[in-house]
């Protein structure tokens, strides 16, 4: 019990920072770290407002319900960051007026958001607030090292204290908005490799759909071990209808369609976990049926570069319409976290 | 008149949203790999922009006539959560077809920090009514603008080579993002 308290709470740090490996909230990121001073207190802000939030979800966790859960916890945080922003107005009037716009902005930060929607709604209290104070003190370090690197190199100074003086050359670039998606680059490729073997993440905008890298590898896992049971059983069959499959019009192949479209959604509930956010979103609206056409071609591209399961690539090039016909049926079935998802969105 | 075209040609040029204000970053690092889904992107939020500051500017003045201005970050953020979801229900019952384009899009502009930020500069900034539409249309040209241009220089990325293992993905396409930054710069000043 005790290690996985301390887990909770460190992994927010290194492991999986929200800023620099999770890449949440760059907005307040990119704009508020030209001074060490500045980024710090932003993150400490947003850091408040995160374990404060996060204890309150938790709270009310089985007493909101289900379909208006986004608007309730964004009430939840809007009102804690009206809270901070007159508190610092009051007591820090300086940071105040130089964080300025991105105060009340701290509200869409998806880390708040993303962290109440993926933690704080399925924890209790404890662990929750663990959570959030793990992944401040994240957030708060990745801001303060930024801070530190375009401060140093764009001012010389650390905090307020001329170091560099006037005896070097200041880069003005640093202060200024290339300076920001320079040094931001740069610290998650240090941080890629400092953790490069620890942990398998993948790297991609998570703004959208708030996921964490648990969420996805627990899915991940589910459709890897659901996959293997039925690769054998699908291969064999699709060996069988790829021979037949040229002599035979494609419609009359359909009986195995539906066994082939599981492992196709099961597919794409791993795809979701490793690409990219429009990928992610085009697949849900697909599985709405919105865009069957669309999707033939979606799936084939994914194919491509993971070929998990080569025998359901023949199946699909074989027979276009009838798979996707027959997901919707795969998709309730096994593919429950992108129902919860989609109500995300119409919530 | 005037005015209102420098207003539209300071936000899309001189201080572009994206590149200049670092607002609305998430969208555009993560939609802007595709041109088409940039573009789709990129019209969905000038409408949800517009639309936004049409709903909020008169409700703050409402607010601040009750002096209760500190409940500006709530009320706009569910405004925008509201519009948001009305605007996707109307446009799939009366537009399917502009729903279909936009549609994926619109959820994913509710936590935009783009939208939050123009309606509140607009307060700031003291703008009048017609003004702040105007400023509201300029910022989402400008978001447009610049989600265009960086999915184009991004579908070249795809097919790069000798991208150093550790900037592979994310940094790259931040570096590259720097380098359009820094085109946009030499925009300033352009407008007094």
């Amino acid at each position: 019990m005790k290690n996985n308290k301390l887990a909770i709470l460190t992994k927010g740090i290194i492991k999986e920072n929200p800023v620099l490996v999770l890449l949440l909230g760059t907005c307040p990121t990119l704009a508020t770290t030209s001074s060490v001073f500045n980024g710090l207190g932003m993150g400490v802000s947003a850091m408040a407002v995160l374990i404060c939030s996060n204890i309150v979800i938790s709270l009310l966790r089985n007493i909101i319900p289900d379909k208006v859960r986004i608007p309730c916890y964004i009430v939840v945080i809007a009102g804690f960051v009206t809270v901070v922003q007159m508190l610092l107005q009051a007591f820090v009037p300086s940071l105040y007026s130089s964080l300025g716009l991105f105060i009340p902005l701290i509200v869409v930060n998806c880390i708040i958001l993303g962290r109440a929607e993926m933690f704080a709604s399925k924890n209790n209290v404890i662990d929750s607030a663990l959570d959030g104070i793990g992944m401040g003190l994240g957030f708060t370090l990745a801001l303060g090292c930024m801070g530190a690197v375009r401060e140093f190199f764009g001012a010389g100074s650390l905090l307020g204290f001329n170091i560099l003086g006037g005896h070097i050359e200041q880069m003005g670039i640093f202060n200024l908005a290339p300076g920001g998606f320079f040094v931001f680059a740069i610290l998650i490729a240090g941080v890629y490799m400092i953790t490069k073997d620890k942990s398998k993440l993948v790297r991609e905008f998570g703004c959208s759909g708030f996921r964490t890298t648990e969420a996805d590898r627990r899915t991940a896992e589910k459709a890897k071990k659901a996959e293997a049971a039925k690769a054998a059983k699908a291969k064999a069959e699709a060996d069988k209808a790829a021979v037949e499959a040229p002599k035979m019009n494609a419609r009359e192949a359909v009986p195995t369609g539906a066994v082939k479209a599981e492992p196709k959604a099961q597919e794409g509930v791993s795809m979701e976990a490793d690409l990219k956010a429009e990928a992610k979103a085009r697949e849900e609206s697909d599985a709405l049926g919105n865009n069957p056409s669309e999707t033939g071609g979606v799936r084939m591209e994914m194919d491509q570069p993971t070929a998990k399961d080569g025998s359901a690539k023949n199946v699909v090039e074989a027979k276009g319409k009838k798979v996707i016909e027959a997901k919707p049926e795969g998709n309730e079935g096994a593919k429950p976290d992108a129902d919860a998802k989609v109500e995300v969105r119409e919530g | 008149m005037a005015e209102k075209i420098t207003i539209v040609m300071s936000m899309v040029l001189v201080n572009n949203y994206v590149l200049a204000q670092f607002l609305g970053i998430c969208p555009f690092l993560g939609v802007s790999k595709k041109l088409d889904s940039a573009t789709g992107m990129g019209i969905a939020v000038i409408f949800v922009m517009v639309l936004a500051t049409a709903a909020t500017w008169p409700i703050m003045q409402v607010l601040k006539q009750f002096e209760i201005g500190y409940l500006q970050t709530v009320v706009f953020i569910l405004i925008i959560a509201a519009l948001v979801q009305l605007v996707e229900m109307m446009l799939k019952k009366f537009i399917p077809s502009l729903h279909k384009a936009l549609g994926v899009y619109l959820p994913l502009i509710t936590t935009n920090c783009a939208v939050l930020g123009v309606c509140i500069s607009n307060i700031d900034a003291g703008y009048n009514y017609i003004n702040s539409l105007f400023n509201a249309a300029g910022a989402g040209l400008g978001f447009l603008l610049a989600m265009v241009l960086f999915a184009g220089v991004r579908q070249k990325l795809e097919t790069a080579t000798g991208v150093p293992e550790a900037f592979k993905g994310v940094p790259i396409t931040l570096i590259t993002a720097a380098m359009l930054s820094m085109g946009f710069m030499g925009f300033s000043g352009l407008f007094q």
